[in-house]
């Protein structure tokens, strides 16, 4: 009698598992579902609204005027152009290319020099303190009016672009760095000197890995900030890069080009994240994994 | 100047602080006194406990002991040596988890002989043994993250006891495991100090564990710490940890102790009221 009692109740607790699941992945596509819905909705009613109501071609009279708002198939039909006949300043993939190089090398450069001067400054407390307000200062500006002086120095070609980037990743990284030199924990100090480390030892194996944790934390932020500094860069100057693109669409009022041009920096910057958070998690292993990425 | 005893007293003795006195100065300017005029000696081998209210400045005897924070007063020296500053023959196991996140409970307990100069595997052989002493076998891949506070404190355990430390001091090293956990652990640790030799130095609270575990306990009064009294716990080893607690000699050695004890907890916690009250 129990045995029959207990295998119906373990069979029930088995069905129960199996309906939770089924209404997990019900509940998965449903939001798939919901998500494409909206993008449907918010693009149809954008196009709808430049086609209803309008007189003749008097683009103003429709409830959405295209000349200032675009139009999802202006914009298709914009990238379309982009892809077969290249842009007013040579071929698409170049554009790209060169945005992502500014970016890359701003990047790299930015948060090398970033580490570097966090590390020092967070280990030596008399540069900290001789250099504190400086930096402060410095951290105030809007450092994108750079830019200009960049490009009277460095020219249209892609180094004004990188140094703009470089300025803008800088502050972000050295920050970090700082603040994880400093913040790491004294008894980790404390249990390697015991152990015997010497100080370079004591730098390598505690120092470093505790700051690494909030650099890599800064990278995500300071990625975008790269992009911002390239994209602002070569729309203050450039010969090439998706902030041409945009800067000469504003110039020709062509709002398709301008919205087409942002289309592709999302994917360009959703791209990069990706590839951030797979260093993030190839380079802490070692950390419990508390970002859970909410969007996916 | 010295008397002769006293100078046989400290080649013989593993640890000795002579009218130690430590002050801190807070960023503010305010000079803090931890201890004041402490006078210890711990024998070879030994195995003694330190026990205090909250804030009597016995962490800050095992940073003299260990060489991490020079005395202002007084003369710390171990194994017959002045300490000036850290020593090889020193282990240390921290309240709080001191064993490092970003590394593998491999290199976690390589980590001393590795960064003593040993070879990487002849280190790694020797942490595999120690890994398995402290029964840790099959997690040499593990981060400490994905252990749970019982095992980290084994890691750190075997971390500091692979360097073969004659002195090894423990600051309140268990306080965080829940009780079944903590026994464990005390059994363990006198498992593997008994077959080390080592002079034990071990901070707690617990009057208890001080009792169960030590040879000798130390009371510190309430801040700054001076040693008020010390009491011989003459009880037989082997111990078992959990059944201990009920030997009538346990209980009239903790009774006797207590009653010293007590009258510092209350200062203590006068103190603390008084603090919260202004």
């Amino acid at each position: 009698m129990t045995a029959t009692v207990n295998s119906q109740s373990v069979e029930l607790a088995g069905d129960l598992d199996l309906v939770r699941a089924r209404a997990r992945a019900r509940r998965r596509w449903m939001v798939l579902f919901l998500r494409i819905a909206v993008a449907v909705g918010l693009v149809s009613t954008w196009e709808l609204g430049t086609r209803i109501g309008c007189y003749g071609s008097d683009t103003a009279t429709c409830l959405i005027d295209r000349f200032y708002y675009g139009q999802p198939t202006g914009i298709a039909a914009q990238l379309a152009t982009w892809v077969r006949d290249g842009t007013s300043s040579g071929p698409l993939y170049a554009q790209i290319y060169v945005t992502l190089l500014e970016t890359v090398l701003g990047f790299l450069i930015g948060s090398a020099l970033g580490i570097v001067f966090g590390v020092l400054l967070g280990r030596v407390p008399l540069l900290a303190d001789v250099a504190g307000p400086y930096i402060k200062a410095l951290n105030a500006m809007p450092r994108v009016v750079l830019g200009s002086i960049f490009i009277i120095i460095l020219g249209f070609e892609i180094w004004s672009k990188v140094a703009l980037a470089v300025v803008l990743v800088f502050f972000v990284v050295f920050f970090n760095a700082f603040q994880g030199v400093r913040e790491v924990d004294r008894d980790l100090v404390s249990n390697a000197r015991i152990l015997g480390a010497n100080p370079r030892q004591e730098f390598g194996h505690v120092l470093l890995p505790s700051a690494l944790s909030w650099i890599i934390a800064s990278l995500h932020t300071s990625l975008g900030f790269a992009l911002v500094g390239a994209i602002v860069g070569e729309y203050l100057g450039a010969r090439q890069g998706v902030g041409l693109m945009i800067a000469t669409a504003q110039g020709t009022f062509n709002a398709n080009g301008v919205y087409a041009a942002m289309l592709i920096l999302a994917v360009l910057a959703i791209l990069a994240e990706a590839l951030v958070t797979r260093l993030e998690n190839r380079l802490i292993r070692w950390r419990p994994n508390t970002v859970t990425d909410v969007t996916f | 100047m010295q008397q002769p005893g006293s100078q046989a007293l400290s080649t013989d003795a593993a640890i000795v602080l002579r009218n130690v006195s430590k002050r801190f100065v807070s960023p503010e300017g305010k000079a803090f006194t931890a201890l004041e005029g402490v006078d210890l000696t711990v024998a070879p081998g030994e195995f003694c406990a330190v026990v205090g209210p909250t804030g009597c400045g016995k962490s800050t005897t095992l940073a003299l002991i260990s060489g991490l924070e020079p005395p202002s007063r007084g003369e710390v020296s171990v194994l017959g040596r002045q300490v000036k500053g850290v020593q090889h023959s020193v282990g240390y196991m921290f309240q709080r988890d001191a064993v490092f996140p970003w590394k593998t409970v491999l290199d976690n307990v390589a980590a001393g002989p590795r960064f003593r100069g040993m070879g990487g595997g002849e280190a790694t052989k020797r942490a595999r043994d120690w890994i398995a002493r402290v029964g840790l076998s099959g997690f040499e891949h593990h981060y400490p993250h994905q252990l749970s506070g019982g095992m980290r404190k084994r890691v750190a355990l075997a971390q500091t006891l692979i360097t073969e430390p004659r002195i090894l001091l423990m600051d309140e090293p268990f306080s965080a495991l829940d009780v079944q956990t903590r026994a464990l652990m005390e059994n363990e640790l006198l498992d593997l100090w008994a077959a080390t030799g080592a002079s034990v130095v071990f901070v707690t609270h617990d009057l208890e564990e001080a009792v169960a575990l030590s040879d000798r306990v130390v009371v510190i009064t309430a801040g700054p710490g001076t040693v008020k009294a010390i009491y011989p716990v003459n009880l037989p080893r082997p111990r078992n940890i959990q059944e201990i607690r009920f030997e009538p000699e346990f209980m009239r050695i903790y009774e006797e102790i207590w009653s010293g004890l007590r009258d510092e907890v209350l200062v203590s916690y006068e103190r603390a009221k008084h603090l919260l009250a202004s």
